[in-house]
This record gives C-alpha cells, sequence and structure tokens, in this order.
C-alpha cells in the first residue's frame, strides 16, 4: 500500500514551476525524509499532499489511492505547516480543545500528558510560547489525531538538538505501535540518515532520486583510481559525481547490484545517505554545479569538504 | 523523557468496502466559532444589551411626556424659548439613537465579515485549520452560518424596538414608514441589510485576503449598494406600499447575501496555498 | 572561492550622530504608502459627489431665497419649491451629515491602529526597533508626518463640505453653532478630531500589540470623546445675558445667519427672586405664538437668556479644538512612551 503516489505531478506559480515532473511512490509504514536546498519544492509537494494546493499538472494520490484533500484524506493525515503555526491568542488548552472538535478522532489524554512531560504551561497563549515549544505542541496536535500519514514541513528547525532527540524518539515510537508512515522534510540530513527508510531528494523542484535507504546505500558506491583510467572507467558505470584531484580520481557511481565487480587498480567504498544526497543535488543540470567555479568541464576541482 | 504511547485506536475504515467515514458533526463547530469569535459576539451582545436598554429608558419617558409638549413651531426659534422642552431635548436624544441605529449595522459588520477567513489567511493558520477532519468548506460554511445568526437576531430586536422607540416623532418630523431613512431601519429591512454587510465582508476577505484592505472594501461596497438601493432601485420597486417593499427588500438582500456566501465558499474551496 | 574584502571601517566618534529626521520621510511614505494614495483617493472621490450634488442643491436654493419658511405662509409656486428642494438632494445631504459624524473615527482609525500595532503584530519590530535611527524617533516621525496628512486632508474636505450643506441650513433650521451636525463639520473642529482618532488608534494599536481590536476600541473612544465634547460645548465662558428677549425674532429663523444659540432662559420678578410657574408658563404662551408679537409681561417681572451670540462661534471652535489639539499631543506622546517601554 502506498501512502503518497504521484505521476509526472508539476504545481505551477504564475511562470516558473515549483515542482515539475515528480513521479515517486511512497510505501506504507515507512519514514519518508525529503530532502533538498531551499526552494527545491519540498513545501510544494507537501501541501499538495496534505490537500492544500490542487496539481497543475500530473496527478497526485494518497493513502491508496484517496484524492488529497478528499474527507478521508483529511481525517487521516495530518499536517505540521512550516512554522508549526497555532493560534496566538489560543492557549494551549484551547487549541486541544479545537483540534478536538475539528476531527473525528483525538487522543486527549496522550496529548495532555505529553505537553505535561514537556513542561508546556497548558494555561498559556500559544503566542507567549517559545519557537520550540510552538513545534512541540503543534506536533503534539497532529500526533494526537491518530493518523495514518503524518506530513511534517520542516519540524526540527525550531528545536534545539537534544529536543530533536525526543521529537525524532516520539514519531519514531509511534510509528512502530501504530504503524503510522510519516513523511518529513528537513536539512538535518545527518540526523535522518539514522531513522530514514526512504529517502526522497528534490532539487530545483525536480526530483532526483527516490529510493529506499537500505537498497540506494547498497546500490551506490565511490570507486577510487587513477585518473588516467576516469574516463574509461566512467563509460562502463553510471556516474552520479565526477571528483578528480591530482592523480586520483573518485566516481560516485550507482550499480545494479551491490557485488558488482570493481575494476583492478580501483577500489570501492561505500556511501553514505548524505554524501549520496549531496552527489545528486549537485549532479548534472543542477543548479549547484552551475552556480560553481568551472575551469573546464573535465579538470573539477571540488571544494574540500 | 518518558515516551507516551497513544491509546488503542478505534477501527478503521475497512478497506475492501471502503465505506467513508462519519463526517465531523456540524455541532462541533459551536465551540470553535465561539473561541475563535469570542470578542466579536461579546462585544455585539454588549452593544445589543446597552442599545436595548437605553432605547427602553428613554422611549418609555418619551411615550409618557409626549402628551403634553404644546405643539410649538418651529421647535428651535426664539418663539420657543424652551431649550429644554421636552420636545426638543428628546428629539435630539431620539436623532443620537437614531444615528446609532442606522450605522450600527455596518459597523459591526465591518469587524466581522472581513476577518473570518482573511484573518486565517494573514497567519497562516490556515494551513493548521483546512487540514482538520471537518475540511475547510463545511468549517466555512458553519462559521459564516453561526456568525450571520449571531449578527441578525440582535439587529431583529433593535429594530423592533427602534420601530416602537421612534413612533412619536413620525407625525411631527412629516416622516412616513416608507421615508427611506425610516424604512431601512424597521421590520425585515434592517436585519437584511445587518446580514448583507456581513456577507460582503466575508466575502471580500476571502477575496483580498487582507483583512484591513477588506474592511475599507466593504465599507466602500456597502455604502455604494445602500445608496443605489435608496435612491436608484427603490422608486422603481414593482410595488410601493410598505409590507410589499419590505418583503421584496428583503427577499432580494437575503438572495444577494447567499450568493456572496456562496462565493465565498468558491473561493475558499479553490484557494491554493 | 576569494575571499571578498569589505571596506576599511571609519574611525568610531564618542557618541554618534543621529540619523537625521529628514530620513524618516521617504520611509514613512514607502511603508504607509497605502494610506497615503488611499485616504487621498476616498476623499477625493467623495470630493467629487459633494461638488455635484452641491451644485444642484446650491441652484434649488437659489430659486427659494424670496419664500418663508412657515408652510402656511407660502404661495404655491413657494410650496412646489420647497417640496422639490426637500426630495432632492436633502436625503443624500441628511445622510452626509451623519457620516461627517463618523468620517473622524473612520480616516483616524484605518490610519492610526495599524500604524505602529502592524510592525508587532508581524514581527518585523525586531528589525525596525534595531535600527540606527532609535524607535522611539520613527514613531514620532511617522506620528507627526501621517498625523498633519491626514488633519491637513481632513481640514480641506470639511471646507467642501460646509459649502455643500450650506443651503440646508435655513431650511432645516441648524444653527451653525447649536446643531451639533454643524459645527463638528467645519471650522477646525473637524480637522482635529480626526487627529485625535488617529493618535488614539495609534495609542490602542500599541496598547493591544493588534490591530483590529484597537480599531474596535478608537470607535469607543471616539465616542466618549464626541459626547464629552457635545456636553462641555454649552459650558465654554463665552456666553452672555441678556434682559432683551425680543432681539431674537430680528434674526428670524435659527437657519439665518446672525442667529444665536439660545442656552436656557428664565424669569425673574420682582426684587430678583424666581417668577411662580404660573406667570412661567404665562409668559411662555405667549411667546410660544410665533414670535412678533410684543409679549404682555407683567409688570416687575424680567425674562432673562443665556445665550451665545453668532460672533462667538470662532472662539468657540479655538477653543474646542485647543483642548482637543492638547489631548492628542497627550495622547500621541503616551504612544510614543509605550514604543519606547514595550519590553517584547
Amino acid at each position: 500500500m502506498n501512502v503518497i503516489e504521484t505521476d509526472g505531478l508539476g504545481k505551477r506559480y504564475g511562470k516558473s514551476w515549483a515542482l515539475l515532473d515528480c513521479t515517486l511512490t511512497v510505501p506504507e509504514g515507512t519514514l519518508a525524509a525529503l530532502v533538498g536546498p531551499n526552494g527545491s519544492g519540498k513545501s510544494t509537494l507537501m501541501n499538495m499532499a496534505a490537500g492544500l494546493s490542487v496539481p497543475t499538472a500530473g496527478t497526485l494520490t494518497v493513502l491508496d489511492g484517496q484524492h488529497a484533500g478528499s474527507p478521508v484524506a483529511l481525517d487521516e493525515i495530518a499536517f505540521m505547516a512550516q512554522d508549526a503555526p497555532v493560534y496566538k491568542n489560543l492557549s494551549v488548552a484551547d487549541m486541544l480543545h479545537l483540534t478536538s472538535n475539528l476531527n473525528r478522532r483525538f487522543d486527549e489524554h496522550f496529548a495532555k500528558a505529553r505537553l505535561a512531560d514537556l513542561g508546556i504551561p497548558l494555561k498559556k497563549k500559544s503566542g507567549k510560547l517559545s519557537g520550540g515549544q510552538q513545534s512541540q505542541v503543534a506536533l503534539t496536535l497532529a500526533l494526537a489525531r491518530r493518523p495514518r500519514l503524518l506530513i511534517l514541513d520542516e519540524p526540527l528547525s525550531a528545536l534545539d538538538p537534544i529536543a530533536r532527540q525526543d521529537f525524532m524518539a516520539t514519531v519514531m515510537t509511534t510509528m512502530a505501535d501504530e504503524g503510522m508512515s510519516v513523511l518529513l522534510s528537513s536539512h538535518a540530513l545527518a540526523e535522518l540518515e539514522r531513522v530514514a527508510d526512504y529517502l526522497i531528494v528534490l532539487g530545483d523542484g525536480q526530483l532526483r532520486i527516490a529510493g529506499h535507504a537500505e537498497d540506494l546505500v547498497a546500490t551506490h558506491r565511490v570507486l577510487t583510481g587513477p585518473v588516467t583510467e576516469a574516463d574509461r572507467c566512467a563509460e562502463q558505470h553510471a556516474v552520479v559525481q565526477d571528483k578528480r584531484a591530482g592523480a586520483q580520481a573518485h566516481l560516485l557511481v550507482r550499480s545494479a547490484r551491490a557485488d558488482d565487480p570493481v575494476p583492478p587498480r580501483w577500489e570501492a567504498h561505500p556511501v553514505s545517505l548524505e554524501e549520496l544526497t549531496l552527489a545528486y543535488l549537485r549532479g548534472p543540470g543542477s543548479q549547484a554545479q552551475r552556480k560553481s567555479p568551472i575551469t573546464d568541464s573535465i579538470e573539477v576541482t571540488e571544494v574540500a569538504r | 523523557m518518558t515516551v507516551h504511547t497513544l491509546s488503542a485506536r478505534p477501527g478503521r475504515q475497512d478497506p475492501e468496502t471502503g465505506a467513508q467515514p462519519r463526517p465531523v458533526p456540524w455541532r462541533q463547530m459551536l465551540w470553535v466559532t465561539w473561541r475563535q469569535h469570542r470578542g466579536l459576539l461579546v462585544t455585539t451582545a454588549v452593544v445589543l444589551v446597552g442599545a436595548v436598554a437605553g432605547m427602553l429608558a428613554e422611549g418609555l419617558n418619551l411615550h409618557h411626556a409626549y402628551a403634553g409638549v404644546a405643539g410649538c413651531q418651529p421647535l428651535q426659534s426664539a418663539g420657543c424659548l424652551q431649550p429644554e422642552s421636552t420636545s426638543n431635548s428628546d428629539w435630539h436624544a431620539a436623532n443620537g439613537f437614531r444615528v446609532a441605529v442606522l450605522t450600527l449595522p455596518v459597523l459591526i459588520a465591518l469587524f466581522s465579515g472581513p476577518p473570518v477567513i482573511a484573518r486565517e489567511l494573514e497567519n497562516t493558520t490556515y494551513r493548521y485549520a483546512w487540514t482538520q477532519g471537518i475540511g475547510r468548506v463545511r468549517w466555512t460554511a458553519a462559521k459564516l452560518a453561526i456568525l450571520a445568526a449571531a449578527l441578525t437576531i440582535p439587529a431583529v430586536v433593535i429594530s423592533m424596538e427602534f420601530t416602537w422607540f421612534f413612533n412619536p416623532f413620525m407625525a411631527q418630523r412629516n416622516l412616513t414608514s416608507v421615508t427611506p431613512a425610516v424604512f431601512f431601519t424597521r421590520d425585515l429591512a434592517y436585519p437584511a441589510w445587518t446580514l448583507t454587510a456581513f456577507c460582503a465582508g466575508a466575502f471580500l476577505g476571502t477575496l483580498l485576503r487582507r483583512t484591513l484592505p477588506a474592511m475599507a472594501a466593504t465599507l466602500a461596497a456597502f455604502a455604494l449598494l445602500a445608496a443605489v438601493t435608496w435612491w436608484g432601485l427603490r422608486p422603481h420597486y414593482p410595488v410601493h406600499t410598505y409590507w410589499p417593499m419590505q418583503l421584496f427588500e428583503g427577499a432580494w438582500l437575503v438572495f444577494l447575501c447567499a450568493a456572496l456566501a456562496a462565493g465565498t465558499i468558491h473561493l475558499v474551496r479553490h484557494h491554493a496555498a | 572561492m576569494t575571499a571578498l574584502t569589505t571596506t576599511v571601517r571609519p574611525s568610531q566618534e564618542a557618541t554618534p550622530r543621529p540619523v537625521p529626521w529628514r530620513r524618516m520621510i521617504w520611509v514613512t511614505w514607502r511603508q504607509h504608502r497605502a494610506t497615503f494614495i488611499s485616504v487621498p483617493a476616498v476623499l477625493a472621490a467623495a470630493a467629487i459627489l459633494l461638488v455635484v450634488f452641491g451644485l444642484r442643491a446650491h441652484h434649488d436654493y437659489a430659486a427659494l431665497v424670496n419664500c418663508p419658511l412657515d408652510p402656511g405662509k407660502q404661495s404655491g409656486t413657494c410650496s412646489r419649491l420647497m417640496a422639490n428642494f426637500n426630495s432632492g438632494v436633502w436625503p443624500l445631504a441628511n445622510v452626509c451629515s451623519i457620516l461627517m459624524q463618523l468620517a473622524p473615527v473612520l480616516l483616524g482609525a484605518f490610519a492610526g491602529a495599524p500604524l505602529l500595532a502592524r510592525e508587532l503584530e508581524s514581527g518585523t519590530f525586531r528589525y525596525a526597533w534595531t535600527q540606527g535611527f532609535g524607535r522611539e524617533r520613527q514613531a514620532i516621525a511617522k506620528l507627526v508626518l501621517l498625523g498633519l496628512t491626514l488633519a491637513v486632508l481632513a481640514w480641506a474636505f470639511s471646507e467642501l463640505f460646509s459649502w455643500f450643506f450650506q443651503p440646508f441650513l435655513w431650511v432645516e433650521q441648524m444653527n451653525q453653532m447649536s446643531t451639533e451636525a454643524v459645527f463638528d463639520t467645519r471650522g477646525l473642529v473637524f480637522p482635529v478630531f480626526t487627529l485625535v482618532s488617529f493618535v488614539i488608534g495609534a495609542f490602542l494599536g500599541m496598547l493591544f500589540r493588534r490591530s483590529i481590536p484597537a480599531m474596535a476600541a478608537t470607535l469607543g473612544v471616539y465616542l466618549v470623546i464626541r459626547l464629552l465634547a457635545w456636553g462641555v460645548r454649552g459650558q465654554y465662558p463665552l456666553t452672555l445675558v441678556t434682559r432683551n428677549a425680543w432681539q431674537f425674532t430680528a434674526y428670524g429663523t435659527p437657519g439665518q445667519p446672525g442667529f444665536p444659540w439660545i442656552l436656557n432662559s428664565w424669569v425673574t420678578g420682582p426684587g430678583g427672586k424666581p417668577a411662580s410657574p404660573s406667570i412661567v408658563s404665562q409668559v411662555q404662551l405667549s411667546l410660544g405664538g410665533g414670535g412678533n408679537q410684543p409679549v404682555s409681561v407683567p409688570k416687575g417681572y424680567t425674562i432673562w437668556t443665556r445665550f451665545f451670540p453668532a460672533s462667538h462661534f470662532w472662539p468657540m471652535q479655538l477653543i474646542e479644538a485647543g483642548w482637543l489639539l492638547v489631548l492628542a499631543v497627550a495622547i500621541g506622546a503616551a504612544a510614543v512612551w509605550l514604543v519606547h517601554r514595550r519590553a517584547v
């Protein structure tokens, strides 16, 4: 069962396409990490999945074929927008009551317990809470709705490192207990690496790569070898990124199987999800590559990390 | 930190039959609307009580003392050296009430109509409100209905009381119930105009997406509509006696409100984030 | 990657000179462009209406100049002209005079309430109040620039409205001192009331930190101040007292120029003691007959009248504008003080 299925999905604002030709399927029961730079179309995709906007091109269905924004979808999907909007003049208790009234299902007991645990007073006006506390309140409200799919748009940005860990722990536990699926967007790649089951990389409004984290890691590796043979090696593999420094060349390649043979005089190294993501984001046709200073298409000197 | 677990989830929609979940009941929007528009509703109630009490006190006074006034004409001339004469100062008070009654519906609708949707859009809280289970259409429809009722019912009360209150002055000032300024404050016309002001405000708020410009636009639009009706339309009604005119005006105003409300919901439905 | 170098920093002064005031002119214009454009636009549209209908009203009125006001004394032509006049522009003028009572608070609330509150609501104060210019000076500059502009526009509009309304004074027997609708909409009172509403809006905006509740509250406060102004107007120390009750008959009706504002009258008997009620009602009845015939006052009794002569119109305007202006400055200062003290 797929929680999100898109086919050629596109969204245009005025003359520019915020999202173009996006085809992906997000399976049930996974934590799907949506990564990409600012302006890459993450929020656009999430807004469409939550039913806030309609696609300009292509199709999008949620929860196994439901129309996004339909009553069934609204019932089963909880969305936490960027900046965690809460009604600033309403108290936290009011927000609980509000969400309880606006939905069929609401686990008030859970919400109150979680907020008490986080030390967030119920009587305080939401506008007076700190940014991190507002995020926590928004997450609590979303979780207490018992959704089948939880969509979180940059939920970690206002949280400190410890709060981030607790936040993710809560999300993971709920996923395990409930079979909830999560679509989460973030810049914090390193943290997501540990928890993401499914990775979606967007750049410039286009899908760069999407797939199960394990599969991606298994099918990608860095081949290190002499520069003189780099071109020949590149022809034989699907190259994602080509880095040459002095006498050595590092090619990040995608292979069909994890145990594909390594060319002689070359070494294969595993690649982390973060490296993989960055490579795809800087890949051919990306803005990142166009902007970096290129003297000549072959002799690219990558900036050391 | 302890990790809390959610209570056992009630049975879900059966994927085989695909039955629709029961929709969130309408009555749950009562508390939502009350809590979000508490300031407005309380202010309306206070104004209503104040207006009713004030008119009652002054009105009883008037009806009581009116018989004793000598038919002094013209009222303010030197010949009637009685600035405190009952008819003169009472006319002042009555006129004051008349001004308040004529302008109150617009002012309250000005403050109640535009923010309903526009405030959510400005604060981006629509991203919360419109992704809840109830859905944006029902959310909007319920709010519009509840607030419209909360404004129209006091309008009916005020207009009924004002008709009673203003009666003594009708003959003296050469006014009939068909005189435009009087016609507007009575029976069906007054609540209908109040409702129109609210619906216009809600529609313009959703259209313009910003509260303050929408308020200014509502004021202008309402003034324009009132002026056009007053001088342009009313003389051309197919009927010219009091009750048929009231019914006719009430009817087309309600029709206009329905169109504006439908327009508001249409805009909400097609609003793209 | 090449590293960019910035220009060398100028040496620090002991106390930096404040950023000059004139910089706020552009800032205020750009931030409140909508207000600066929409207020004149709305007033201009209304002005066009007033000119069009005012010309017609003046034209209709010119024909009536020689007609008596009393319906019983009018000829056929006169009654027709009167009826025509009353059903012509008068209904519009009546509504306009009501709207003119509201205009100061509407202009003031729309322009004033969001002036300072908007920064707080949108969070942009975190930028604006950390600039070199200083938050209090910014507030002062905005209040002064917008306030003066509003006041000048309001004054111009009220002058136009006074011209528009002139024909109706006689017919509707309105006196420019005693009829609030007239006194409030001409001279200095109208622009100063607009200014007061404006600063009240700005003050309440800072107090509540939100524009819309501030607008609603501005309406309420304005109502209170209006009622107060009407109440104290009769108490201004500009009244005269006379024994000659007949001088007023020379002026005709209240709408005639020169007609005074009569506050009250009383009758005293011999020795200056108040007259008995029966004498009083006798005198009143005889006076009520219609003005021109001599009144038979019993010997030894005097009718006293307290009134504002017509010539005191401008002094009254000045007094009222004066205390309203003081109020405006005080509330404006309070608004700036709130800006200074708000530790957000």
